[in-house]
């Protein structure tokens, strides 16, 4: 009876705010948009049976968004931004992950506060901090033309670089924390029996320690890569109105057209194209526990 | 031990100098006299007072507060009871579809979580305010605390649990004063985890909010739209000092906590 109520409350729960929501999109995404509100007309009753509710799903709306190039722009910007900016993350945070796995081991647990710090600050000041800095007459700008780097002001703000220094900055703990993590376990005398048997510092590095961190690698990736495809905050302060991203296609489907059952059709197929990486998240972080084991 | 090469100082410094400077400017530019938030007129704290002043911006982080205290302490309980049921109740019926809607919300797009739950309390025709944001924040943060809370139970030894049953303690009893107390830590984490996602979160509320409750970010975020304004700025810094201040108090807390253990563990070796 116990365990019958220590399961049943966290289950039901989230059976009733989490999968049901998640139905009653699938479900509005296949009606028809109508000016009554709420904004939808369900296109079935489910008492009909199964028979009925599958002769009367209607594609329309993901029809719809393969007729109009907003939206399939939208999700191939997103995932060319997404994927641009994982990289970059990975870029940067690599030597950092690195050099802090190199540091002295009483330096150790300062560095990863450090990196932890800013990911307890809000996410919403950390994107406001480069809005002053990247703005036309900005602190970056100012600098620049002080320096004499450049005679006139850069445009960096409201463009897509603009929403690419955002992720990066804003990610960067995501992506160096399980980076160091794995580095942090790695054997240090691998290395140094690779260079006694020939390899030169650099080689060494790419045979040993790639190798051996591949899976803070990867997980550091999707950590980054899945909630930038969906980012809403960034590119709405710091993109354009050029920056096409998908999570503000479906913000500005929701609350400035109103059209609920495309922007539901929107979150379905955002979600079908999450699946894939979620999934290959999910398997990596599996096998590394078992590994662990 | 290894030695740090000058490209391992580089990287450390560059790293820590991108993490850092963004956030230093704005502290900086928060006690700046003038309105032009890029230029540096002389300092002042004239910007406080009249954040001070502001009942919007009180009245939001009030929202904010109340929201983030409930919402964290309900996902506390529901997040260490599913990481119980995860951990130590074996299989039952749908523990995949359970273990699928624990780990589902960690990776979801806010932009989906926010709209699928409030297409959900307008089907059931709930009023949408401060309850509503209670519940959507409950959901989500509940699966942070019972990632957190499981992996301490993953690694600590279960006969000790056996071992309280065996000299006679219900199963109740058992949890109260065993399991507890060895997982409070990873609780209380997880507690802070769940108080700092409520406090952050902007496009959820939004989406779950009414016209009766504006949170913080929310005001933030309306404000911020119209560009960079040193009230905001100030705001910010205030925030900033709080996190800063908070997670610093932890970690000595945890690391006197730790040292304390180790003490009673080299005793207890004593002892015997």
């Amino acid at each position: 009876m116990r365990r019958f109520f220590l399961i049943a409350v966290p289950f039901v729960w989230l059976l009733v705010l989490f999968l049901v929501p998640f139905l009653i999109v699938l479900k509005i995404s296949l009606s028809d948009a109508a000016l009554a509100r709420p904004p939808y007309t369900p296109h079935f009753e489910w008492a009909e049976g199964i028979w009925a509710f599958f002769s009367q799903l209607d594609f329309e709306n993901f029809v719809f968004l393969t007729s109009d190039s907003l939206y399939w722009k939208a999700y191939l910007s997103s995932l060319q931004i997404a994927v641009i900016s994982t990289f970059l993350t990975l870029l940067i945070g690599y030597p950092i992950a690195y050099g802090m796995a190199r540091a002295p081991e009483e330096w150790r647990p300062t560095l990863m506060m450090l990196v932890i710090l800013p990911f307890w600050t809000s996410f919403l000041i950390r994107v406001y901090a480069w809005m002053g800095i990247l703005s036309k007459e900005g602190l970056l700008n100012q600098f620049l033309l002080w320096s004499g780097i450049i005679n006139e002001p850069l445009v960096i703000l409201n463009t897509n670089t603009a929403v690419y220094i955002g992720i990066v900055y804003t990610y960067l703990p995501f992506m160096i924390l399980p980076i160091y993590a794995a580095l942090d376990r790695m054997d240090g005398s691998l290395i140094e029996a690779a260079e006694d048997l020939g390899c030169s510092r650099l080689t060494a590095f790419w045979l040993v320690t790639v190798p051996l961190s591949r899976n803070g690698i990867i997980a550091g990736c999707f950590l980054v890569f899945i909630p930038a495809m969906g980012e809403f905050v960034i590119p709405s302060l710091l993109g354009g109105s050029r920056t096409l991203m998908i999570g503000k296609v479906l913000w500005e489907e929701f609350f400035s057209n109103r059209d609920w059952p495309v922007a539901s059709a929107v979150a379905v197929v955002l979600l079908l194209i999450l699946i894939v990486p979620i999934m290959l998240f999910q398997r990596n972080q599996q096998k590394q526990a078992e590994a662990e084991q | 031990m290894m030695r740090l090469s000058w490209f391992n100082v580089v990287s450390l410094t560059f790293g820590f100098v991108f993490l850092y400077l963004p956030m230093i400017i704005l502290v900086i530019y928060s006690f700046n006299k003038s309105k032009l938030v890029t230029v540096w007129a002389g300092f002042s704290t004239k910007w406080y007072g009249e954040l001070l002043q502001n009942e919007a911006f009180l009245n939001a982080a009030w929202v904010t507060l109340k929201v983030a205290v409930i919402s964290s302490t309900f996902a506390t309980i529901l997040g260490t009871m599913a990481a119980y049921v995860l951990v130590r109740s074996g299989r039952f019926f749908g523990r995949t579809l359970f273990s699928g809607m624990i780990y589902a919300p960690l990776v979801m797009p806010e932009v989906i979580t926010g709209l699928s739950l409030l297409l959900l309390f307008i089907g059931i025709g709930m009023d949408r305010g401060v309850m509503t944001v209670v519940l959507a924040h409950t959901t989500f943060s509940m699966c942070y605390v019972s990632v957190v809370v499981s992996s301490r139970l993953f690694t600590f030894d279960q006969s000790l649990e056996e071992a309280a049953l065996d000299l006679g303690c219900s199963p109740a009893q058992a949890f109260r004063l065993v399991t507890l107390p060895i997982i409070a830590p990873a609780v209380i984490s997880g507690w802070l985890l769940a108080f700092t996602l409520s406090l952050d979160d902007l496009v959820i509320a939004t989406f779950t909010t009414g016209p009766s409750a504006t949170t913080l970010p929310i005001k933030i975020y309306s404000a911020v739209r119209l560009g960079v304004s040193p009230e905001i700025n100030a705001l910010s810094t205030l925030m900033i000092a709080v996190v800063t201040v908070g997670v610093i108090l932890a970690s000595l807390a945890s690391k006197r906590n730790v040292a304390k253990m180790r003490q009673e563990e080299i005793a207890a070796v004593r002892a015997e």
